[in-house]
């Protein structure tokens, strides 16, 4: 993989309405590695994620790729950039998996050009990287929680972009297929070098497997940095309103938060 | 190379192989169902023209056709056979291809114009134009044309409070309906003379008393509009994953759902200018097509090739399979009726979210 494309956010204000959700907020995304967006229900994150995808326009300020504003840029070709797998991606009635990662090639297609060999590598590549490509030809809707999402990221990978956003990708997924779903982000990112961002709930498996953890609070980027540099009990508290203790975790070596709720504490 | 990366190379082709194995069978099968449909078409079309009171051979048709005088058929065929075969063939086409653009641009089968009011809409106002207006030809088309729009942009208006697509602009839709139905049957209480074959286009669609005249707007505005759909096919499809996803695939989600809406808008108000909103064929065609070719691809080629055929074979049957003659609306009415009542008590069951 070339050099890796560069996604800022710069001055950005993002609001819904009247209510302001993001304001003035100045973000640099790490090239190349994995980054973790934290932060309170309600605190602007994922709303934050859907700016730097596009979806939503800033009301102020500019999303830059490689420095130009991805409003000034036409949606085909930062499509073949800038992939998002979003909260809750719809899958057409009885579609087969081959079938729907192979939408992931749309931005990659003329209007009127055949399906081309390439097409098909990618879309061959990305179910095997996802471990499904002994489901290509099921139904999606016969498939299990963690199966599915397994698809829609191949559908993202098959995108072939040097970026993929990803919002919550391990809600509904129980423990075992969450870090099935990060192990296989943080292959994607050791092997073909991809920038990933993510929203993430669990604030230690954001620990544990990002490279760079950004804590939003009130819409502002509170602390940013590796997470054994960023993560102490004064974070959390300002971040979610929780009192916790901060240890090692055992597995990992990274930061492990223990919440201190009002019971089960000695 | 290590070996572990050779295995995996090996495993990487042949699942390319794989893929391309499942990719070419599901497109042949949708091809050889679209090929089939018409086929089928052709077939009914060729019936259409042969039978009626007098038989005429396919000899004599095929003469007729290629402009020659024969004596009889000349008339029948070339003025009154051919005119409504072919008004039959663009108003199912147009009625299919509008109701399957909108069932998955609104992902909800129920979701189809003459279900909507759309149809009613170009209905009602193409009966006030000709009742009240004196309006006829080109006139009546623009006019349902005009009703068509204003209905679809009111039910979006209304409908559009939080969020697009969804149940409550289907029950919008069918309340539009409703009204319209009741401006359907006003205006034609006031026809001067009462004319049962009118009315009876008017509400529920015929294809009697084909002219060309009538089917020139039609035929016009199919050949502009239809290409227009089919490019949008493959956008529509990315855009039946979500407006989130398919914006990240590079979609111009709102007007990608504009043009193709407003598309299928006009195409259905031309096609209702010149049959009548002929019932159900919008909404069946769609549904039924994805049964026979599969998911996966796009749709609309060939629900416009199964209402074509729809709408023929029903004309047929309502003309010669019973004592008196039925217009075709009625037929494809007790046909759709019943999938209309099993789709509803589907979605109840399925806890009331359409």
């Amino acid at each position: 993989m070339t050099e890796s494309r560069r996604l800022a956010a710069s001055a950005v204000t993002l609001g819904y309405g009247d209510r302001l959700v993001v304001d003035a907020l100045d973000l640099d995304v790490a090239p190349g590695r994995i980054t973790a967006i934290v932060g309170a229900n309600g605190c602007g994150k994922s709303t934050l994620l859907k700016a730097l995808a596009r979806l939503i326009a800033p009301r102020a300020g500019e999303i830059l790729l490689d420095g130009k504003a991805l409003a000034k840029q036409p949606s085909r070709e930062i499509a073949r950039v800038l992939g998002l797998l979003p909260q809750s991606p719809i899958a057409p009635e009885g579609i087969a998996v081959a079938d729907l990662v192979g939408r992931g090639r749309h931005p990659h297609q003329r209007l009127l050009a055949r399906w081309s060999r390439h097409d098909t590598e990618a879309v061959a590549a990305a179910l095997e990287a996802t471990g499904i490509a002994d489901l290509a030809d099921r139904a999606v809707d016969e498939l299990s929680g963690g199966q599915r999402q397994r698809v829609w990221i191949a559908m993202a990978l098959a995108q072939e972009t040097d970026i993929l956003l990803l919002d919550e990708p391990t809600t509904f997924l129980d423990v075992a297929h969450q870090i099935e779903v990060l192990d296989l982000l943080t292959d994607l990112n050791r092997e073909r070098g991809t920038t990933i961002v993510m929203v993430l709930h669990d604030l230690n498996l954001a620990a544990r497997y990002a490279d760079e953890l950004v804590a939003v609070r009130d819409g502002r980027v509170h602390a940013k940095g590796a997470p054994a540099e960023v993560i102490s009990p004064e974070l959390v508290e300002a971040v979610f309103g929780l009192a916790s203790l901060v240890i090692e975790d055992p597995v990992s070596g990274s930061p492990l938060v223990l919440p201190n709720g009002r019971h089960h504490v000695r | 190379m290590s070996a572990a990366t050779r295995l995996r190379a090996a495993g990487a082709a042949s699942s390319t192989d794989e893929v391309v194995a499942g990719r070419r069978r599901r497109n042949r099968h949708r091809a050889i169902v679209t090929v089939a449909i018409a086929g089928a078409v052709l077939l009914v079309f060729a019936v259409t023209l042969m039978v009626g009171q007098t038989w005429y051979s396919p000899d004599q048709v095929v003469r007729v056709l290629l402009g020659e005088r024969v004596p009889g058929a000349s008339f029948t065929v070339g003025e009154l056979r051919l005119p409504r075969a072919v008004l039959g063939v663009l108003a199912g086409f147009a009625f299919g291809i509008a109701g399957v653009t909108f069932q998955t641009i609104l992902r909800n089968p129920l979701a189809s114009p003459d279900i909507i009011g759309i149809s009613a809409g170009a209905s009602a106002f193409a009966v006030l134009g000709i009742v009240l207006l004196s309006l006829s030809g080109a006139a009546v088309s623009a006019i349902a044309l005009g009703g068509a729009v204003l209905t679809a942009a009111a039910i979006y208006l209304l409908a559009n409070r939080r969020g697009f697509a969804g149940t409550r602009l289907i029950l919008i839709g069918i309340g539009v309906a409703a009204v319209l139905q009741s401006v359907i049957s006003y205006a034609l209480s006031k026809a001067a003379e009462w004319d049962l074959q009118t009315a009876m286009q008017w509400i529920s669609g015929s294809l009697n008393g084909a002219t060309w005249g009538q089917i020139l707007p039609l035929a016009l505005a199919t050949a502009v509009l239809v290409p227009v759909l089919l490019a949008h096919g493959r956008r529509l499809g990315v855009l039946q994953l979500g407006d989130d996803a398919a914006a990240a695939l590079g979609v111009r989600v709102r007007t990608t759902r504009i043009v193709a809406i407003l598309a299928a808008v006009a195409l259905l108000a031309f096609a209702t200018a010149a049959s009548g909103p002929i019932a159900f064929v919008a909404f069946m065609s769609g549904p039924i097509v994805a049964r026979l070719a599969g998911p996966g691809g796009s749709l609309l080629l060939p629900a416009g090739l199964f209402g074509a055929l729809l709408v023929l074979v029903a004309d047929l049957v309502g003309q010669f399979a019973f004592d008196s003659r039925y217009p075709v609306g009625v037929i494809t009415g007790v046909l759709g009726a019943p999938y209309l009542v099993l789709l509803l008590i589907r979605a109840n069951r399925s806890g009331g979210s359409l």
